[in-house]
């Protein structure tokens, strides 16, 4: 295969965010003002919604809300079911939005949301300050792990646009959040309904020096988000063509799901623990000297070593922890509940494997962060509980490498996923 | 290691090829369906970029309604010759033949009867997946569905019934009988299709290219003039030039008004366009709110 220099590549990144809030924080219309005034609202969109506005006795404007709304059971009772993806773009980025509705089932729907997000915008009522919901939507931010938090205090005029009141909440979010294991947030006054400080400034806020909400979501440096230090490629799909001019050829085909990787590099091959040197890095456009997350890519080795879907090649000297046993964040997304008696598969990486809850250590309350000693698990309950698995899984703690230490529960008799876990390997 | 950013339509060429991987690996016997369309001809080359240098592990379906652009099928023909890979066409002929679709009159709209013929397919076929072209950005009831998205025995989505789908993890697993349908493209645009096909340098059907054609004026849109549509009594056509910015049932699918002759000036002009894809161009959406997630719920992509 003929060797490339780099391929070309175009500069607009890709940044995906979660909104978080309740019915009534104003979240579908806040979405609904990023896509109108970043102008990605199409003519015969917004016809249909004016329709939609008068037929449900708004004789001005357009209720900007109405664009998110998915489903017909949705329209005609006027809620959101489910987690739907909204896509826009600016000259800087292009972005995706996990829209997740704000009732009952909400911890479900964010935890869902948020896996893929590298930020999350969490709503808050001018009027109504930090509520219980505030906490519980910026605990699943930390737990999920995602790596930007930006809390918008929306309604700013219902609130005479003030200063303090903002002041007040940011230093109510503040202390609350010291508890929890952010990496970074910021905060923006706005108004949804009005536009203040979202795409255009407006000229209400004055007092504020910080950036509108746009203007964050465009520029925030994600190219850390991805664990960057540990080489983690697990095997997908293992190609052997055959032919007479590629007799011999045998590509591990994946995505590098962290770290980086070279032509000569040492890895190792778990959980075999076999040892090889990477021989060529193969893209469909020819073979590179050098790939990193998240590329799907084909690598060759040097040795005639057993390996198949479902192992993990990793930097020799930089291992994860391979294991039958772990300590793990559940959360339960079925309404049926776990039976602790029962096996499950887990589905890691690209492995799957039988499962046992083998203890439940506690159980969080979302909305207090208090740990409840707890024996049993219904759907969005968040449990600290240990696994046991049939065969070892190659994993990393979820809150160094999301990728190596996700998983989801699947039930073998229904075939639905019915947990999420995050697991806790830290020595 | 380089600090450049990733940029977008890597990131989503990648999460496609990982999807397409995840799909082979796990499923018994999955199929790629292929219409000549602009979104399942960047379908192929991520196969192609997937797969390579092996052969697909899937085979190649088209469902035809023979109500296609004869410039279509030509193209369908060409490009699965080229790939050398096998390509399986279904017809919705056969399925009137058999007495399992009725139509009303033989012009109408066969878009929606589709699902019978694919249904058939898949179970002729025993498919457990079929990989399809569909993007979220089309339609609102694409907006929520999944990218494993799961469908019963009788081939029906459930939209309130969705299996959660976290990170990259995806359940593929289905009993006998049911299938899933794989949606590799979900998270793409009309613009990131229309600039990755650029990039790749990737031929599509003369149809999307700005071209003259006898048209009428009806409803809100031009309807190409052929043997399915003739002018009515108080109707006239005229030539116009235009460009197709879906390909579909000759029918129902309409032409805008475009200069745009290459795929530079197709991307000028999605990128300024103020209509949505299907707005612009699908008669068959326009009956109703929710025309398109009804056609789901009875099998549709």
């Amino acid at each position: 295969m003929s060797a490339i220099e780099k391929i070309p590549l175009e500069q607009t990144e890709l940044l995906r965010f979660i909104t978080a809030g309740s019915v009534d924080d104003g979240k579908s219309t806040l979405i609904g003002r990023l896509l109108h005034d970043s102008k990605s609202i199409f003519e015969d969109q917004l016809s249909s919604i004016t329709n939609t506005t008068r037929k449900r006795g708004m004789m001005e404007g357009v209720d900007l809300s109405l664009l998110t709304d998915g489903l017909q059971a949705e329209r005609e009772q006027g809620i959101t079911i489910d987690v739907a993806y909204r896509y826009f773009a600016t000259p800087k980025r292009k972005f995706i939005i996990a829209d997740t509705p704000g009732h009952e089932q909400y911890t479900r729907n964010m935890v869902t949301g948020a896996s893929t997000a590298n930020l999350a915008v969490i709503l808050i009522d001018a009027r109504k300050g930090v509520l219980t919901q505030s906490r519980r939507h910026a605990y699943l931010a930390s737990l999920v792990g995602i790596p930007h938090l930006v809390v918008a205090v929306n309604k700013m005029d219902l609130v005479d646009y003030s200063q303090s009141v903002f002041d007040g909440i940011c230093k109510d979010f503040s202390a609350f959040a010291e508890r929890l294991n952010l990496h970074h947030v910021d905060f923006i006054p706005i108004s949804a309904l009005k536009g203040d400080m979202v795409v255009e400034r407006g000229d209400r806020l004055d007092w504020y020096k910080g950036t509108t909400l746009m203007d964050l979501l465009e520029n925030i440096s994600i190219s850390h988000d991805v664990n960057k230090e540990d080489f983690r490629f697990p095997v997908q799909w293992v190609c052997r063509p055959h032919t007479e001019k590629l007799h011999d050829f045998r590509g591990y085909m994946g995505r590098i799901e962290s770290g980086a990787i070279q032509v000569g590099d040492p890895i190792t091959v778990l959980p075999s623990g076999l040892n090889s040197r990477v021989k060529e890095i193969v893209l469909y456009e020819g073979t590179v000297a050098e790939a990193e997350a998240p590329q799907s890519v084909t690598l060759t080795i040097e040795d005639h070593l057993d390996i198949s879907r479902g192992d993990v090649m990793v930097k020799t000297g930089d291992l994860p922890q391979v294991t039958k046993a772990f300590d793990a964040m559940l959360c339960w997304l079925s309404e049926q509940p776990l039976d602790p008696a029962r096996k499950y598969l887990i589905k890691h990486t690209t492995r799957v494997v039988k499962a046992v809850v083998n203890r439940i250590d506690y159980q969080v309350d979302v909305n207090t962060m208090n740990q409840e000693t707890s024996d049993k698990l219904t759907m969005n309950d968040i449990a600290h509980v240990n696994i046991k698995v049939q065969q070892p899984l190659v994993c990393d703690d979820y809150q160094r490498n999301r990728a190596t230490g996700c998983f989801i529960v699947i039930d073998e008799s229904s075939n639905n996923t019915v947990g999420a876990g995050m697991i806790c390997a830290s020595a | 290691m380089s600090n450049r950013p990733f940029a977008h339509l890597d990131a989503l060429e990648s999460e496609s090829i990982h999807i397409m991987r995840e799909v082979a690996a796990e499923c018994a016997n999955p199929v790629l369906l292929f219409s000549g369309g602009k979104d399942s001809i960047v379908l192929l080359r991520l196969a192609e970029k997937a797969f390579r240098p092996c052969r697909f592990p899937f085979p190649l379906m088209h469902i035809d309604t023979e109500h296609n652009f004869p410039e279509v099928i030509e193209f369908r023909d060409h490009r699965a010759k080229e790939l050398g890979e096998r390509l399986i066409v279904r017809s919705m002929e056969d399925s009137i033949k058999k007495g399992r679709v009725v139509l009303r009159s033989e012009t109408q709209s066969r878009n929606a009867f589709q699902s019978v013929t694919l249904l058939d397919a898949i179970a002729e076929f025993k498919f457990d997946a079929c990989i399809g072209g569909a993007r979220r950005d089309e339609e609102k009831a694409r907006a929520k569905e999944r990218i494993f998205s799961f469908r019963d025995e009788f081939g029906q989505w459930d939209p309130k019934n969705q299996r959660p789908e976290l990170w990259d993890l995806y359940n593929t697993r289905t009993h006998s009988g049911e299938n899933i349908r794989v949606f590799p493209i979900s998270n793409w645009t009309e613009l990131d299709v229309w600039e990755y096909i650029l990039r790749e340098n990737l031929e599509v059907p003369s149809i999307y290219f700005a071209h003259e054609r006898e048209v009428i004026r009806r409803e809100s849109g031009l309807l190409p003039v052929s043997h399915l549509v003739q002018p009515d009594a108080d109707e006239h056509s005229e030539k116009m030039t235009v460009r197709f910015r879906t390909v579909g049932d000759m029918s129902c699918t309409c032409p805008v008004a475009s200069n745009a002759a290459t795929v530079e000036a197709i991307i000028a002009e999605t990128a300024m366009t103020r209509i949505t894809e299907r707005g612009a161009t699908r008669m068959d959406d326009q009956t109703s709110d929710a025309s398109m997630e009804l056609r789901k719920k009875e099998g549709y992509f």
